[in-house]
C-alpha cells in the first residue's frame, strides 16, 4: 500500500458540490466512458475488449464475496433469443455497511455510467436496480437521477445515436437481510419472498425468469467508469497486491469521527482507525475490530499491527475485507452481549429454508442468550462451537457460514470473557 | 366500527399500471402494490392483502406469504408515528438500546407496542444501514434520526406530536469539504 494516502483525492465520491445533478457531472468528465466506449466500439471498445479490460483491472467484488467483476461478467452465456439482464444490489443490509447509499445520494451517474458498460459489455438490455427499502429516500433521490439519464439520451431506446436501447428500473425491497443474498435478490425481484436458490444453476445461466443474468454490488460498478477512462493498468497501480482500486470505507462504532470514507484499498488498519477516523472515543484503548461487516470475523487489538485492508492482509490476519464496514469496539466493551446480539441478527433474518441455518441460528442465539445472562456453563461454550461445525457449508446459500463464523472466532478470540461469564461446569467443581 | 370498502382509485390503479410495466410478469410488481396499499391503508391487513391479490390477479396465498417475510410491511394496525430503534451492532456499540429504553419510559409502552392514544408504535429493528450514525431510529419506514441522545429524541416526540416529521439528512462525508459547505449555505 502506498503510504501516501494522506494525499489521495476521493475517485468515486469526488468533493465536487452537486455533482449528483447530470450537468455537473458531465461538466466533470462524466459519461465519456460511455461515449467513447459508444464511438469506437468497431475498434478498441468491442464488447469482448471492455470485459477483457475490467477483468484486467480485477474490480474485487464491493458486496462482500470480493469476486473479479470483469471474470463474473465472462460467464454470461452467447446472447441467443432468450433476455438478458444485469440486477445491481443495492440492499445493503450487511451490519456496520452503509456505502452505497452515498454513491446513490453524492454521485449516482457514476454508477448509472458503470451498469450502462456493463451491459453493453453482456449484450444486456434491461438493468434492475434494487435498494433495500428503508432507504425510501435514497430510491426517491436515485430515481430523480435515472430521469435525467433518459432525458439526456443516455437511457432508453438507440443511446447516443448508438442504436442500442437500455433500459434501467429501479425497484425496492422491504426489509429482509437476506434479500441482499443475490439469488434472494433474484426472487424479491420476481415480487417473491426473498429465499435464496441452490446454485447450480447460476444465474448467468438462469437468473431472472430463468433468463441469463450477472448480478453485480453498486460500488463495484462504480468502478467500472474508471477503468474505462484511465486503464486496467492505471487501476491496478492503486490499492494493494491483488486488491486495488478505491474503497468506500464506513466506520462505526467507538470512534470519534465515524462516517464513509474513500480511500484505496489496502490502507492500514490502524490509521484508518486513528487518524481517519479520530481515534478511540474518550481517549480509551481499543480492544477489537470487525473489519467488514458483521459475518467477517472479529479482530483483537494485538491482532491488528502491520495489517491493511486488503484481502490478503485480512486473511492472513484471521479474517475477511467484506463490505469494509468497519465496526470499532473500546476496551470497555461487552464481546458476550454483542456476540449475543450479531446471533440475534442471524436468527432474525434466516429465511428458514435449510435446517441446519433455521435451528441453528436459533440455538446460537438462546444458548448465547444463557451465557449473557450468566446462566451458561463452561460446556456450552464447546457445544457453541461445535455447532458452528455442524452449520457450515450445509446450506443453500452463506447466511449460514455468516452465522457461524462470527461465533466461533469471538468465542476463540476471547474465550476467557466467556469464560468468565459462565458457571463452573459440574466437572470443574467436582 | 361499519364494515370498510377496500379498493384502489383510478389514480392507484394508474400508478399500479406503471409499476406492473417494469416487469415481465404481473407478479413481480406485488412488493410494490402491497407498498401503495399499506401506503393508502397504513398496513396489510388479510383484507388489504386481498384487494392486492385481485388487483394483480394473482393467488391471495402469494400475496400472504409476500406481506408475511418482509418486516417493512404492517401486519396489523400500527401507531400514527412507527419508530423503529436500530439496536443492531454498530448502534448497540453506541447506545441504541439506551435509546430504546428512554422511548419505552417516555412513551410507557415497550418495543412492539403502540399507546394508548393510537400515537406511537416502537419497534426495536436490526441494521439501518446508518452505522456512522448511530444511535439512530426510522419514523414510519421513512426519514432517518441520526446521531441520537435522549434530548434529541425527546425534541422528536415532541415535534411529531404537533405534526412536525424530521427532514431528510444529508450526511457529507468528511473528506467532502467543499461539497460540505455547499450543503450548509
Ligand atoms: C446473506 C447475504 C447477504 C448479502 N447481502 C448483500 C448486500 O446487502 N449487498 C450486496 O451487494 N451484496 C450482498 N451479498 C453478496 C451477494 O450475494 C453478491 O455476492 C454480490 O451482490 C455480488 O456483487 P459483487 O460481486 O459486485 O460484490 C450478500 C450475501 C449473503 C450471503
Ligand atoms: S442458509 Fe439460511 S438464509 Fe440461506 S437459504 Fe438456508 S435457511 Fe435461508
Ligand atoms: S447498526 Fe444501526 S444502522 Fe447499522
Amino acid at each position: 500500500m502506498a503510504e501516501d494516502w494522506r494525499s489521495y483525492e476521493p475517485l468515486l465520491i469526488p468533493d465536487i458540490p452537486n455533482l449528483h445533478e447530470i450537468d455537473v457531472y458531465e461538466e466533470n468528465g462524466g459519461y465519456q466512458a460511455l461515449r467513447n466506449i459508444l464511438d469506437n466500439r468497431e475498434g478498441k471498445w468491442t464488447r469482448n475488449n471492455v470485459t477483457n479490460e475490467v477483468k484486467a483491472a480485477n474490480i474485487r467484488g464491493r458486496g462482500g464475496a470480493g469476486f473479479n467483476a470483469g471474470l463474473k461478467w465472462s460467464f454470461m452465456p452467447d446472447p441467443d433469443d432468450r433476455p438478458r439482464y444485469l440486477a445491481c444490489n443495492g440492499d445493503e443490509s450487511e451490519p456496520g455497511t452503509f456505502k452505497d447509499r452515498n454513491i446513490f445520494e453524492f454521485n449516482p451517474h457514476l454508477f448509472i455510467e458503470g451498469a450502462l458498460i456493463a451491459a453493453y459489455a453482456m449484450t444486456i438490455d434491461t438493468i434492475y436496480v434494487y435498494i433495500r427499502g428503508e432507504y425510501i429516500d435514497w430510491v426517491n433521490i436515485f430515481e430523480e437521477a435515472v430521469e435525467e439519464a433518459y432525458e439526456k439520451g443516455y437511457l432508453g431506446n438507440d443511446i447516443l445515436g448508438s442504436g442500442i436501447d437500455i433500459d434501467l428500473h429501479t425497484t425496492y425491497g422491504a426489509g429482509a437481510y437476506i434479500c441482499g443474498e443475490e439469488t434472494g435478490m433474484l426472487e424479491s425481484l420476481e415480487g417473491k419472498r426473498g429465499y435464496p436458490r441452490i446454485k447450480p444453476p447460476f444465474p448467468a445461466q438462469k437468473g431472472l425468469w430463468g433468463n441469463p443474468t450477472t448480478i453485480n454490488n453498486i460500488e463495484t460498478l462504480a468502478n467500472v467508469p474508471l477503468v474505462i477512462n484511465n486503464g486496467a493498468e492505471w487501476y491496478q497501480s492503486i490499492g494493494a497486491e491483488g486488491h486495488n482500486g478505491p474503497v468506500l470505507y464506513g466506520i462505526s462504532g467507538h470512534v470519534n469521527k465515524p462516517g464513509v470514507y474513500e480511500y484505496p484499498a489496502g490502507m492500514p488498519v490502524m490509521d484508518l482507525i486513528n487518524e481517519v477516523a479520530g481515534g478511540i472515543r474518550g481517549g480509551k484503548d481499543l480492544k477489537a475490530l470487525i473489519p467488514g461487516g458483521t459475518s467477517t470475523p472479529v479482530l483483537r487489538a494485538d491482532q491488528l499491527e502491520g495489517v491493511s485492508m486488503d484481502s490478503n492482509s485480512l486473511r492472513e490476519a484471521g479474517s475477511m475485507m467484506g463490505t469494509a464496514g468497519m465496526v470499532v469496539m473500546d476496551e470497555d466493551t461487552d464481546m458476550v452481549d454483542l456476540l449475543w446480539r450479531i446471533s440475534h441478527f442471524f436468527h432474525h433474518e434466516s429465511c428458514g429454508q435449510c435446517t441446519p441455518c433455521r435451528e441453528g441460528t436459533g440455538w446460537l442465539e438462546k444458548v448465547l442468550l444463557k451465557i449473557k445472562n450468566g446462566d451458561g456453563e463452561i460446556k456450552d461454550l464447546d457445544m457453541l462451537l461445535d455447532l458452528t461445525t455442524q452449520m457450515e457449508g450445509r446450506t443453500i446459500c452463506a447466511l449460514a457460514d455468516a452465522a457461524a463464523w462470527p461465533v466461533r472466532h469471538t468465542i476463540n478470540r476471547f474465550r476467557d470473557e466467556f469464560e468468565a461469564r459462565c458457571k463452573k461446569s459440574v466437572h470443574a467443581v467436582a | 366500527m361499519a364494515e370498510q370498502d377496500y379498493s384502489f382509485t383510478q389514480e392507484e390503479l394508474d400508478e399500479i399500471e406503471r409499476l406492473k410495466a417494469k416487469f415481465p410478469t404481473d407478479k413481480a410488481a406485488t412488493l410494490r402494490v402491497l407498498w401503495v396499499a399499506q401506503e393508502k391503508y397504513g398496513h396489510v391487513e388479510p383484507e388489504v392483502q386481498q384487494l392486492v391479490a385481485e388487483t394483480l390477479d394473482i393467488s391471495p396465498a402469494h400475496v400472504h406469504g409476500v406481506a408475511t417475510f418482509y418486516t417493512q410491511y404492517y401486519k396489523e394496525e400500527m401507531g400514527k408515528f412507527v419508530l423503529d430503534v436500530c439496536t443492531c451492532l454498530s448502534c448497540q456499540l453506541c447506545g441504541g438500546y439506551e435509546i430504546l429504553h428512554h422511548l419505552e419510559d417516555e412513551l410507557g409502552i415497550k418495543a412492539g407496542e403502540t399507546t394508548e392514544d393510537g400515537m406511537f408504535s416502537i419497534q426495536s429493528v436490526e441494521c439501518l444501514g446508518a452505522c456512522g450514525y448511530a444511535p439512530m431510529l426510522q419514523v414510519t419506514n421513512g426519514v432517518y434520526a441520526n446521531n441520537l441522545t435522549k434530548e434529541k429524541v425527546d425534541k422528536l416526540i415532541e415535534n411529531l406530536r404537533n405534526g412536525n416529521m424530521p427532514e431528510f439528512e444529508s450526511m457529507v462525508m468528511r473528506q467532502n469539504e467543499k461539497r460540505k459547505k455547499a450543503v450548509s449555505e
